[in-house]
């Protein structure tokens, strides 16, 4: 896929993403997906299920599925003793949640800096990233919310 | 029902939709003329109307439809262009076919609704002579009859008010400000006919015995009471109150988990006053979408009626209970499974009348409906007087299909096997009739009703006839749950399946709990109880360590099985709330709950887990069947063994495969027949063996209490009296010697004692000297005679 292809297939995603560390990498969902942002949440496991299914979180009442992210983009886990970020984004009507590392700025991009996913990602992780801003100093990550939420 | 014909009474009801849609239609295809869709669909209406009164002999009716029909067909073929006026003219037809309707529905007949303006106008304004004589005629009725046009809305109003449903229909013939002349006329010509109530809600206002005198026809002004204290409300709101309420609950119930740790007396009663508040509400609100359940079932007697005189048996349908309430969601939802049940017992169920006389019993079968409230849910029976269905048939045809395999239903006491037909690929299509055997099984009936949180199961005795009861949840927002722990997480079983809670301290429990070709059992009462550990289910380890044993017995599908918990938390109300496909995927939980607590436990799909984990068992069970098989080829001493004492100090040891169960049997409850003692046993006679007596023992013989091993095979039983049930012992130590005896195999010493094999084949065949002869189903002694094979295999 050439550079300008994904570009064009992905026009849609330039304007605003929400952005958020995750081992060390900067990673972004568009706004128009959050709901909102919540520290870390007690968590309640569920037996058999997927790996990358952490548990299931109270949110006001809605009973509300968390993915580690960490998990889906095959990434190690979380050190000890550091708090996990909710992010809870709504598809389709329903509140799905993303354990994140920290989270960080809104942030302006421009589909100009976009381009495909850098070679340097492995397996896990690409079917994921739809592609990377190249911002100064670092890479922004667009994530593909909906694959990444369809554990 | 009273008064009106079925087909009527469904013609009304059907009409009276079609025409609160034809309204919002005709206006909506002002502002689109061009819509071929609208148009083919009011014409489709009118169609159906003139169609149906045409064959009622509803004749005015049918000539309003009929020129309506005409004009519509033009004007979905292009040749008239829709005006003002002519839509008019439609409303209008639609306001004369409300009226005739109206009249229809108070008094059997027409009435002494005209017709012949409409017509006219309708005749005119299909010419293309716009607006020349339209405008006259029109204006005359509408104002002439407007009033008694009230009084025919009031009648059937008052007649739908007695029952909880949101007066819907009716409110249909509120609108029309049409022409109906003396609505009491028609009355009064028919006295047949008094007040006929509107059509589905009749039986309800029967059963009210407040509202009665109002339905028989008591003064107007009665009548505007009861009318006035209802109103319309819509079932979304319902459903919004139902959410805000379940969340209500939650709420209370968390508060009332806080205040409990307070001290502060005011705020615990105020907590109090809250609980009770919200428990009240929760009621009300439930109660609003309450309806009874005579709404589906007043569809049935016509569904038994038709079904009866097209397979030729006179078929009486009784109902018991028909006022009984439950949620509108769930009253949908039940419809289908039960006329699937009620088509199925009167195709397969109930023989035809020649058999019945044949077998003895009155040529008129009797089909019974029966709801009832019963510890918070609503249990619905199916019952008839037929046949009945013989678990040997049913087992042998599970057998044949693959469904289980032979040895696994010789365990199986019968009221267990009749549970297979609800197994998928049970029915097939192997007899298809007209009626049913159209691919929709009792599979699909079962899993409609688990869906909605109820549970299905038959009970039959052969020759006696069939009962199907299904339970089902009062609402399906919040339900009683029991909430237990394993593995430091909390779970919530749905009160609807448990049974009673199991509690054994370690000293017990190692006792207690025992096992079985591998898998525990626990004797309750007698009975072997599968366990299922829910820690194996999920894969996790229990943090019990003090061998204390918590058994919530389950009960699915008309098994039980124990799950064993860490610990037992509390009974609590939980609002369902759904989760999401990741995890409805895993297929072990129905849905997720906010406890008191805030936390989030999971709810168990007890259902899922039986299927899971007793089928699972039951393969590693074979398999470790197979494998004992296997080892006895080599080592014939590895079995497992039931111990007893049968008198005179004598120890017997019996293989446990061919134990099915333990019973107790009243010593007086043993009858004879010839010379062999038996005994009334589920349903079925049960030749007993006395060991003492058999093996030359001296037992005491005067005991009030029979302890007995119930052995099945193939459908038939035999029962085994034993002094006392000792222990169950692992063979695999035992020394054998081979002194033989008449009716032993040999003896070993098995738990330090010496003791002796039984030969089960002898013991079994002098109780019952044809049990192994013949093929089960030739020789079932449970199967009654003179009930045809081709009956018996249809009633499957």
């Amino acid at each position: 896929m050439t550079t300008a292809q994904a570009a064009a297939q992905t026009a849609a995603i330039g304007g605003q993403l929400a952005t958020f560390w995750l081992d060390g990498d900067l990673y972004g969902v568009e706004v128009a997906h959050v709901q909102e942002v919540l520290k870390s949440q007690g968590l309640t496991r569920v037996p058999l299920a997927p790996a990358a299914v952490a548990g299931l979180i109270n949110l006001r009442g809605q009973v509300v599925t968390a993915i580690e992210l960490r998990e889906r983009l095959g990434r190690p886990p979380r050190p000890e003793g550091t708090d996990a970020v909710v992010i809870v984004v709504r598809l389709h009507g329903e509140a799905v949640s993303l354990l994140v590392d920290a989270i960080a700025d809104v942030v302006d991009v421009d589909p100009a800096d976009f381009e495909a996913p850098p070679d340097t990602l492995d397996g896990a992780g690409r079917e994921l990233i739809r592609g990377a801003f190249k911002l100064d100093g670092h890479l922004l990550l667009a994530l593909d919310v909906h694959k990444a939420v369809s554990a | 029902m009273d008064g009106l014909d079925d087909i009527v009474e469904e013609f009304l009801v059907e009409s009276h939709e079609n025409l609160d849609q034809l309204d919002t239609d005709l206006v909506a295809l002002e502002q689109e003329p061009d819509s071929r869709e609208r148009l083919s669909s009011i014409f489709r209406t009118i169609h159906t109307i003139k169609g149906t009164s045409g064959f009622l002999a509803f004749h005015r009716l049918e000539e309003v439809t009929h020129v309506g029909e005409n004009m519509l067909s033009r004007l979905r073929d292009g040749a008239l262009e829709l005006t003002p006026q002519r839509t008019s003219v439609l409303l209008r037809m639609v306001d004369t076919v409300r009226s005739l309707l109206a009249s229809i529905e108070a008094s059997g007949g027409e009435g002494s609704v005209d017709v012949s303006a409409v017509v006219a106008e309708i005749s005119a304004a299909m010419e293309d002579t716009p607006a020349a004589a339209a405008p006259n005629p029109a204006a005359e009725p509408v104002p002439a009859v407007a009033e008694p046009a009230e009084a025919v809305v009031e009648v059937a109003e008052v007649v739908e008010a007695p029952t909880a449903e949101a007066p819907v229909e009716p409110a249909a013939v509120a609108e029309a400000p049409a022409p109906v002349a003396e609505a009491p006329a028609p009355v009064a010509e028919a006295p047949a006919v008094p007040v006929v109530p509107a059509p589905r809600p009749a039986p309800a206002a029967e059963a009210a015995p407040e509202p009665e005198a109002v339905a028989d026809g008591g003064s107007g002004q009665a009548r505007r009471g009861v009318a006035d204290s209802t109103i319309r409300v819509d079932v979304d709101l319902l459903d919004e109150l139902m959410l805000l309420v379940g969340e209500l609950v939650l709420t209370r119930n968390q508060i009332v988990q806080y205040v409990g740790r307070s001290n502060d007396t005011d705020l615990v009663r105020a907590s109090q006053r809250l609980n009770l508040i919200a428990s009240e509400l929760q009621e009300g609100v439930m109660k609003t979408r309450m309806q009874p359940i005579d709404h589906i079932w007043s569809k049935l007697p016509r569904v038994v009626r038709d079904l009866g005189l097209q397979l030729q048996k006179s078929i009486r349908l009784e109902m018991e209970g028909r006022d009984t309430e439950l949620d509108k969601t769930l009253l949908e939802a039940v419809k289908d499974p039960l006329t699937h049940l009620v088509r199925n017992s009167v195709d397969h169920g109930v023989e035809d009348a020649e058999t019945r006389i044949r077998v003895g019993k009155p040529a008129e079968g009797v089909l019974t409906l029966r709801a009832k409230h019963e510890s918070g849910q609503v249990v619905v029976e199916v019952a008839d007087d037929g046949a009945g269905i013989d678990p040997a048939r049913v087992g042998a045809k599970a057998v044949e299909r693959g469904l289980i395999t032979q040895e696994a239903l010789g365990r199986m006491n019968p009221q267990d096997v009749l549970q297979l037909i609800f197994l998928p690929g049970f029915s097939t299509a192997a007899r298809v009739t007209n009626v049913s055997g159209r691919g929709v099984g009792m599979d699909v009936v079962k899993t409609n009703i688990e869906s909605i949180g109820g549970t299905i199961e038959v009970e039959s005795v052969p020759g006696k006839g069939t009962c199907t009861r299904l339970r089902i949840p009062l609402t399906l927002a919040i339900v009683p749950a029991l909430t237990v722990e394993c593995a430091g997480d909390r779970y919530a079983i749905p009160q609807i399946s448990l049974q009673e809670l199991v509690s054994l301290d370690a000293e017990k429990a190692a006792n207690a709990v025992e096992e079985v070709g591998g898998a525990p059992v626990y004797r309750l009462r007698g009975e072997l109880l599968p366990l299922v550990r829910l820690t194996d289910v999920l894969g996790l380890t229990s943090d019990r360590h003090d061998g204390h044993v918590v058994i919530a017995v389950l009960r699915s599908e008309g098994r039980r099985f124990g799950l064993v918990v860490d610990r037992v938390i509390n009974t609590e109300e939980i609002v369902v709330k759904a989760v999401g496909g990741q995890l409805k995927a895993i297929g072990l939980y129905s849905g997720a709950t906010v406890l008191g607590d805030g936390t989030v436990a999971l709810i168990l799909d007890v259902q899922a887990l039986a299927r899971r984990a007793l089928r699972t068992e039951t393969s590693e069970r074979q398999e470790s069947r197979e494998a004992a098989l296997q080892a006895a080829a080599t080592d014939a001493e590895r079995q497992r063994m039931l111990l007893a004492a049968i008198g005179g100090g004598r120890r017997v040891a019996i293989p446990l495969d061919t134990v099915t169960r333990l019973e107790q049997v009243r010593t007086e409850s043993v009858e004879k027949v010839g010379n062999r003692e038996v005994v009334q046993y589920r349903g079925a006679i049960l030749p007993i063996v006395r060991l003492d007596r058999h093996l030359g023992a001296y037992g005491e013989s005067d005991r009030e209490v029979l302890e007995v091993i119930v052995y099945s095979d193939h459908g038939r039983s035999v029962a085994i009296v034993v002094e006392e049930i000792l222990d169950i012992v692992d063979g695999e130590a035992a020394v054998r010697s081979d002194i033989d005896d008449m009716g032993l195999l040999g003896s070993a010493v098995l738990g330090d004692k010496v003791t002796e094999l039984l030969d089960v084949r002898a013991a079994i065949l002098a109780a019952d000297p044809a049990f192994y002869s013949t093929l089960p189903a030739a020789l079932t002694p449970l199967t009654p005679d003179g009930v045809p094979a081709s009956l018996l295999e249809a009633s499957l």
